[in-house]
């Protein structure tokens, strides 16, 4: 096959990965909003109702993730190199890596609650994906042949999606501690896992990944140093992986060495996530500096 | 602090150091680095681009002024970048540094004494059978460190932890040793050179060169390289480069036999800590000057900057040799095209269809008013343009004082030469980080006591409620009780 048929074929892949997350939408929120019970004045949720509904969403959710990652790996062919040329291919990969990280986490943990957000999230950034970021498949500037192209980014990309599940959790925890703190949780709240739960989840999943962030910028630093001849030049995304680095540090110390626990806890996880949403999308779009590969 | 009053010189120097040295303070200097960091990301930086910042400082009047009166352009060597870095350093290592000689006590130590209540801990449990000998064996089954009393044993495991968290830490101070092992004896320096000519290693080959605060050009390596050739290959759809060699003939040391070397974007040429890197690229058109009489009073390569992705390229060609001074304003396009919106644009990097774009200055150069300037600007203050003229190739423009010819034009490689002997450690500290990371993170710390009083009982604890206690002692417990 020519790079042009690889290129349809991974087009293809990822329309149907989007059909096939928009029935997991769907189904996800026939899961929450046809559970609603009437009985008398108050409002009762009985999620056994629409239990098939949410087994529905996590099927779809699944077979779009093959979609995705077959779309993803079709991209590489079609360009002969790993697909994270531009932000395009950046964002389908990091698309595959969040959902990735949610459906993993699924074995392991009852998760099923996040669906909804999880599965609208993915939407949007694919949304975006096809219809702003979208350019032809073409082959890479001579600074990104490299082996480390595929060592850095798939590090960056796979820390990006876990991270990001992790400040899915950290919300969840803000918004039922809110309820709680009003009273009992309402019906649909209480399908949800308790609050040292979620707590801990998402302390879990950035203690897991921390690692692999701190990885990722050290291979970056080995790849820049052979590429532009420095290993630290405080290039914006430089900077900006460094803070999102010493933010994740912070939070790993604020619960290990001096106990937070809950909201504060939360909101640092909040924090440090947006530090590297921030250096996704201002720095790859109005930055400047060498890491100027978005092909915007 | 009411109760401490400081006493004097030492006291308050002690008080300092133990403020300095606390955890917090190591924290807070750290999150205060990431804020630091902040503006050098969101202001243009000399190191980086200094043409953006005098744009900057242009457009933007007393703001620009104040903002470079606090280093706001050079925040990565500004005074307070380097003082909160220097202050972070010393914190860690007083932090860093006593923990580790604890630890290093602890290692020889037993674990300590089982606590007087064990149901205030987790998992306590009272066991209808066993007794101590047993649990002993299965703890030291599972390597539990352990600490046998009359009646009682304390067992601990996962010193681990604390051994990755140091050593995670000991490698951060080794990589901001050697960040500051690079900056003070290093050396970084550019130089342009046209394709068949020679750089030499001495500091006069460089257009641009910083040495290191303890560093000076004795000892700098010692080579020469002639560029033999450079081939740059480009998208024909997207104009995008796709491949850029160099092919050199170097010579290490200087005068020793020449070997063909290639290097390319990914790959350096290494020489000991000296790395010699490709890093840009452009054109150098090639004109012949001549007097009114025809005599030749210039020829050469005039290495020419690009102006965008397709090399469009400007720069100026001096003649201070005629009488009155002729200077050039040059504009050199690879591939040209035109239209009525841009006028004369480049439309391919690669030579295809080249022009020379020239207006021609008489007058005064300025070479001799002592003030530096730039090789590529032509300052036309005291002149006067008499000409202005697009050559094709081979093409010559008359311009009363004489004449100039375009006779063809030269690639020309910017070369990034970088002396950095603090990389190797640098690169030890972050392998060391990771490993230490990995160590503190996975390793679970827990103690499990065992208790043989009236019965037995049996509990434990786990640093930072690190899951797994539970089962744990669940089956400690099927073992006493003989069910595994």
């Amino acid at each position: 096959m020519s790079s042009r048929q690889f290129a349809y074929l991974s087009n293809y892949s990822i329309y149907s990965a989007m059909f096939l997350y928009t029935i997991a939408f769907f189904s996800h929120a026939v899961e929450v909003a046809f559970s609603v019970k009437n009985s008398g004045d108050s409002t009762q949720f009985d999620f056994a109702k629409t239990d098939k509904a949410g087994r529905i969403g996590t099927a779809m959710m699944i077979l779009g993730q093959v979609f995705l990652t077959a779309g993803v790996i079709l991209r590489g062919l079609s360009a002969h190199r790993a697909p994270w040329g531009n932000m395009y291919e950046f964002s389908i990969t990091g698309a595959m890596a969040f959902a990735g990280a949610y459906l993993f986490a699924l074995t392991k943990y009852k998760l099923r609650w996040l669906g909804l957000p999880v599965s609208t999230s993915v939407l949007l950034t694919l949304g975006t994906a096809v219809a702003v970021l979208y350019r032809p498949s073409a082959p890479l500037v001579p600074a990104l042949k490299s082996t480390w192209l595929i060592i850095h980014v798939s590090a960056a990309i796979v820390s990006g999606g876990v991270f990001l599940l992790a400040n899915t959790i950290a919300a969840t925890y803000l918004i039922l501690d809110r309820i709680e703190s009003r009273g009992e949780r309402n019906e649909w709240a209480k399908k949800l896992p308790s609050l040292e739960y979620l707590d801990q989840l998402s302390y879990r999943l950035v203690a897991f990944v921390f690692p692999l962030w701190t990885f990722a910028v050290i291979a970056g630093a080995i790849w820049a140093e052979s590429a532009w001849g420095r290993y630290w030049g405080w290039d914006p995304k430089e900077t900006w992986a460094f803070i999102t680095w010493i933010a994740y540090a912070a939070y790993l110390h604020a619960r290990v060495t001096i106990g937070w626990r809950g909201r504060r806890a939360a909101w640092l996880c909040l924090f440090a996530g947006s530090t590297f949403l921030f250096n996704y999308v201002y720095v790859n779009i109005y930055g400047s500096g060498r890491h100027t590969y978005s092909g915007l | 602090m009411s109760t401490e009053t400081p006493l004097g010189g030492v006291a308050l120097l002690r008080w300092t150091w133990r403020q300095l040295t606390s955890m917090r303070t190591a924290l807070l200097l750290l999150m205060l680095l990431g804020v630091a960091s902040i503006p050098g990301s969101l202001f243009p930086q000399r190191t980086q681009n200094p043409m953006k910042v005098r744009d900057y400082l242009a457009t933007h009047g007393a703001l620009g002024t104040w903002l470079d009166r606090f280093r706001f352009f050079d925040v990565y060597s500004s005074p307070w970048f380097s003082a909160i870095y220097l202050l972070l350093f010393i914190s860690l290592i007083g932090c860093v540094l006593p923990r580790t000689l604890e630890h290093l006590r602890a290692i020889g130590k037993e674990p300590p004494l089982t606590p007087r209540n064990l149901d205030r801990m987790d998992g306590f449990a009272t066991l209808s059978q066993g007794d101590l000998d047993k649990a002993e064996a299965w703890l030291r089954k599972k390597s539990f460190r352990i600490r046998r009393d009359e009646n009682s044993i304390s067992a601990e495991k996962g010193y681990a932890r604390e051994t990755g968290n140091l050593l995670f830490h000991l490698s951060l101070i080794l990589i901001l040793v050697a960040v500051g092992v690079g900056a003070l004896f290093g050396s970084k320096g550019e130089a342009i050179v046209n394709v068949g000519d020679r750089f030499i290693n001495t500091p006069t080959s460089y257009d641009s060169l910083a040495f290191g605060k303890f560093q000076s050009d004795q000892s700098m390596q010692s080579f020469s390289l002639r560029v033999t050739d450079f081939s740059a290959k480009y998208d024909p759809a997207t104009n995008a480069p796709q491949d850029y060699t160099l092919t050199v003939a170097a010579a290490n040391p200087i005068g020793s036999s020449e070997k063909k070397v290639i290097i390319k974007v990914n790959s350096p040429l290494t020489y000991a800590n000296t790395k010699i890197y490709l890093q840009a690229n452009g054109y150098s058109p090639v004109v012949t000057v001549r007097d009114k009489s025809g005599a030749i009073t210039f020829h050469g390569p005039v290495t020419f900057l690009p102006q965008d992705g397709n090399l469009t390229s400007i720069g100026a060609i001096k003649v201070p040799d005629m009488n009155p001074q002729i200077g050039f304003v040059g504009s050199f396009i690879p591939t040209y095209d035109r239209n009525s919106k841009r006028g004369a644009f480049s439309a391919f990097p690669e030579v295809l269809d080249p022009r020379l774009l020239l207006s021609v200055w008489k007058g005064n150069l300025g070479l001799d008013t002592g003030i530096p300037q730039s090789v590529y600007r032509l300052d036309t203050s005291k002149m006067q343009r008499i000409a202005l003229k697009q050559l094709t190739l081979g093409q010559t423009l008359e311009f009363g004082e004489g004449s100039i010819t375009f006779d063809g034009w030269r690639s020309w490689v910017n070369l990034q030469i970088v002396d950095d002997p603090g990389k190797l450690y640098a690169l030890f500290g972050a392998i060391f980080a990771i490993l230490g990371l990995l160590l503190s993170l996975f390793t679970r710390q827990r103690r499990i006591w065992v208790k043989a009083s009236n019965q037995v009982e049996i509990a434990g604890l786990a640093k930072n409620a690190a899951p797994g206690l539970l089962e744990e002692l669940a089956q400690l417990k099927k073992w006493m009780e003989d069910e595994l």
